[in-house]
């Protein structure tokens, strides 16, 4: 029961980052209708910038944490949008007119790219960051099992769920989320109705990757490790999240992503942590199968 | 970065064309500051230590200010094209000799072991080109004529390498048995995967194939009393008909009275996957001719009316599943023969991704596209071994870049599968599906 209890804190935390992620995914195929694979590594280039942005803070002399912190969110919050924002406006705008596979073949291309570039401008070893944030809280004990709750955990999880409310008020109440709501029923109506839709596509990406920064920054800070390839595998099991949710479905990328991470979490901790990723595509597999639209995908929900 | 074509409405326009080279020099840095300007390595510590690379910065900056203004006040947009750059006449020569093009291709194929016997690094380099040309051959039934997307496409080639590597290891099966049951075996793996994806609608059918391309592999890596996990497993070689290639007095080389060689072995490989390829083409234009590939096209075209038409989608979308994974298991098979060995690093994704590229650079369905594109990608590839670092940086951009200018791929012109009418007069139009 405490192993469970516990396995449940840490699968949360975890679902709580894929869930950012996949809501990356989700807007933009809710939009335009093409999976932006390049996105797993703009979460990658976001957990880079914010890692880089924290030395350099170091190394100026900023030794409170939490300032440093905030200061890196919002450094590498901006900075990865702009790498969200350019990759939009290279290797997807040009394409708007193409054919079906064509976006796809260039985001491919672009995660290639992008991984490459990190890679060569940062080296392919991994980079390790001291434990930050420390502590956390015992919530009970029992069969000599403490179930612990660390700071870190509770950190990752109340941002997520700020950021996700902040996101839905956006999407609910602002003139930007209207304008979204509109692109995603219909782009060529939209843009008959007056909604400047290449800025409206350009903000959902550059939303989407401010979202994914924060995901870097959180796994940075939860694994204190990353290197220029966690971008694939996260990115994969996001997208996961979000097709288990139903595209385009905001909450859906949410209970997707903590669906993924729990099944990840639980797979690990009582069946084989080496089939952990076989069991989170299987699992994904056969809810298509009998649910091809996704847990919240029905149509006549509202959908970004 | 407003679109070029905006800028250029006025000739000319210099301030226009500074604002927007500083707006994108600003982006830039913005985009570069912290990834190029600053390195982290680690330290003797283990703890990461800073230094700077500011004038990489600024030279990358740079360009980027030069660049966009040039494109700013000289670009207008064209699209990229060989018969909109060369004059009519030179063009029309060109086209007419489209259709022996390929014939030349295949006529080249068949000497190079011929023309380079003595030189055993390029013997390797067709033998790899023509592998990935299968490889795209057979990727091309299941996204150039069925239009079903899989990113998965390496699980078969896994399953068909491992088939045989396994098949030998236990029962000491010869190659040339292997091989039909390693076909036989990556087919069943596709059906295996289209069933579950026959409900799918377009859009998820990318993430589950490539999440079952992932699953295989990570199997295999697992599953370490049978396939030996990340040590992978040897694979031994073909023979000729039984007979090794080999120094011994039963070798290849004493039976025929030859001096022994180790090109020997190399030449057969090579000719072996060129049958290979070959037949894989033969058998799809051939397809492509019976009511089951004009049922993949139609699929490819429009599902609903196929159904409308009373064509049955389970089995047509299932065929072209099993088809596809058919060669890409005897593509598999032939690699492991020819490795000697093989561990699941072979089989990532990035595999996957790569033949992807190569069918749809090569202008998706086409097949001589797809013998051009392997042999652009794979040449290129290794003329720019030295610089490793930088290749898949540019491989990647060249995606982007094809995409954006010749989205239907390098040999767009697709011979019709069905003509209403009597084949019209122009050369080179319509004249004979290609051999290769």
């Amino acid at each position: 029961m405490e192993y469970f209890v516990q396995q449940l804190i840490n699968g949360i935390t975890l679902g709580s980052i894929y869930g950012l992620i996949a809501i990356g995914y989700t807007m933009v195929y809710g939009i335009i209708g093409m999976i932006n694979f390049a996105h797993g590594d703009i979460f990658m280039v976001g957990a880079f910038l914010a890692l880089i942005a924290f030395l350099v803070l170091v190394a100026l002399g900023i030794s409170s944490v939490p300032l440093a912190l905030f200061i890196v969110l919002l450094v590498s919050m901006g900075l990865t949008a702009l790498y969200g924002w350019t990759v939009e406006r290279i290797a997807y705008r040009p394409l708007r007119q193409s054919f079906r596979l064509a976006p796809l073949i260039s985001a491919i291309g672009m995660s290639i790219v992008l991984q490459n570039y990190v890679q060569v401008a940062q080296g392919a070893r991994v980079k390790p960051l001291p434990p930050l944030i420390h502590g956390g809280y015992t919530l009970f004990e029992g069969n000599d099992f403490a179930v612990r709750l660390s700071n870190i955990q509770i950190i990752v999880v109340v941002t997520t769920l700020v950021l996700m409310a902040g996101f839905s008020w956006l999407v609910a109440n602002t003139r930007l989320g209207r304008n979204m709501r509109a692109c995603e029923q219909d782009l060529k109506m939209a843009a008959l109705v007056g909604v400047d839709v290449d800025r409206t596509i350009s903000l959902t990406f550059v939303i989407g990757a401010a979202l994914a920064a924060v995901a870097g920054l959180m796994f940075l800070l939860y694994y204190g490790v990353i290197d220029f390839f966690i971008g694939f595998l996260a990115g994969v099991k996001a997208f996961t999240a979000a097709v288990l949710g139903g595209i385009g479905s905001l909450p859906g990328a949410m209970l997707g992503g903590l669906l993924i991470g729990l099944i990840e979490t639980m797979w690990s901790a009582y069946f084989s942590i080496e089939y952990k990723d076989v069991a989170a595509f299987a699992i994904l597999i056969i809810v298509l199968i009998f649910l091809p639209t996704g847990i919240l995908g029905r149509p006549e929900i509202e959908k970004v | 970065m407003p679109r070029a074509s905006e800028s250029t409405t006025k000739p000319l326009n210099v301030t226009a064309a500074l604002k927007e080279a500083a707006i994108a020099a600003l982006v830039a840095f913005g985009l570069f500051v912290l990834m190029i300007g600053i390195r982290t390595d680690q330290g003797p510590t283990g703890a990461l230590v800073l230094s700077t690379r500011f004038g990489v910065l600024a030279a990358m900056v740079a360009v980027v200010f030069v660049g966009r203004f040039s494109i700013a006040l000289l670009w207008r947009r064209t699209s990229i094209s060989i018969t909109t750059i060369l004059p009519a006449p030179i063009r029309a020569t060109a086209l007419r000799l489209v259709p022996y093009a390929a014939a030349a291709f295949l006529a080249f194929a068949l000497l190079v072991p011929i023309l380079f016997y003595s030189n055993r690094y390029l013997l390797g380099l067709g033998t790899l080109i023509l592998t990935y040309t299968m490889l795209g051959f057979g990727l091309n039934i299941v996204v150039g004529l069925a239009g079903l997307l899989d990113l998965g496409y390496v699980a078969f080639y896994a399953v068909g390498a491992y088939s045989y590597a396994l098949i030998a290891h236990y029962f000491g099966a010869s190659f040339w048995i292997c091989l039909p049951l390693a076909g036989i075996l990556a087919a069943f793996a596709g059906l295996l995967l289209g069933f579950p994806v026959l409900r799918l609608r377009g859009d998820y059918l990318a993430i589950v194939t490539l999440g079952f391309g992932e699953i295989i592999r990570l199997i295999l890596l697992n599953w370490q009393n049978l396939t030996g996990g990340p040590n992978g497993v040897f694979a031994p070689n073909p023979t000729f008909f039984g007979i090794p290639f080999t120094a011994a007095d039963n070798g290849f080389a004493a039976r025929f009275g030859l001096e022994y060689s180790p090109t020997h072995r190399i030449v057969f490989l090579y000719y072996i996957i060129l049958a290979l390829a070959l037949l894989t083409n033969w058998v799809t234009l051939r397809l492509r001719r019976l009511p089951i590939g004009r049922a993949w096209e139609a699929l490819r075209e429009d599902e609903i009316a196929c159904r409308a038409l009373g064509i049955n989608t389970t089995t047509t979308k299932l065929t072209a599943f099993a088809m596809g994974a058919m060669f890409g298991g005897f593509a598999g098979a032939f690699f492991a023969t020819r490795q000697g060995f093989i561990s699941p690093e072979s089989f990532t994704f990035g595999e996957s991704a790569l033949v992807l590229a190569i069918v749809v650079l090569g202008g998706m369905g086409s097949q001589l596209g797809v013998a051009v594109a392997a042999t652009a990608m794979l040449g290129a590839f290794e003329l720019f071994r030295e610089f490793e670092q930088y290749r898949m940086l540019v491989f990647g951009g060249a995606m982007v870049a094809v995409m954006i200018y010749r989205p239907r791929g390098l040999v767009s012109r697709r011979t019709p599968s069905v003509l209403l009418h009597e084949r019209p007069a122009r050369a080179g139009e319509t004249h004979g599906e290609t051999s290769r």
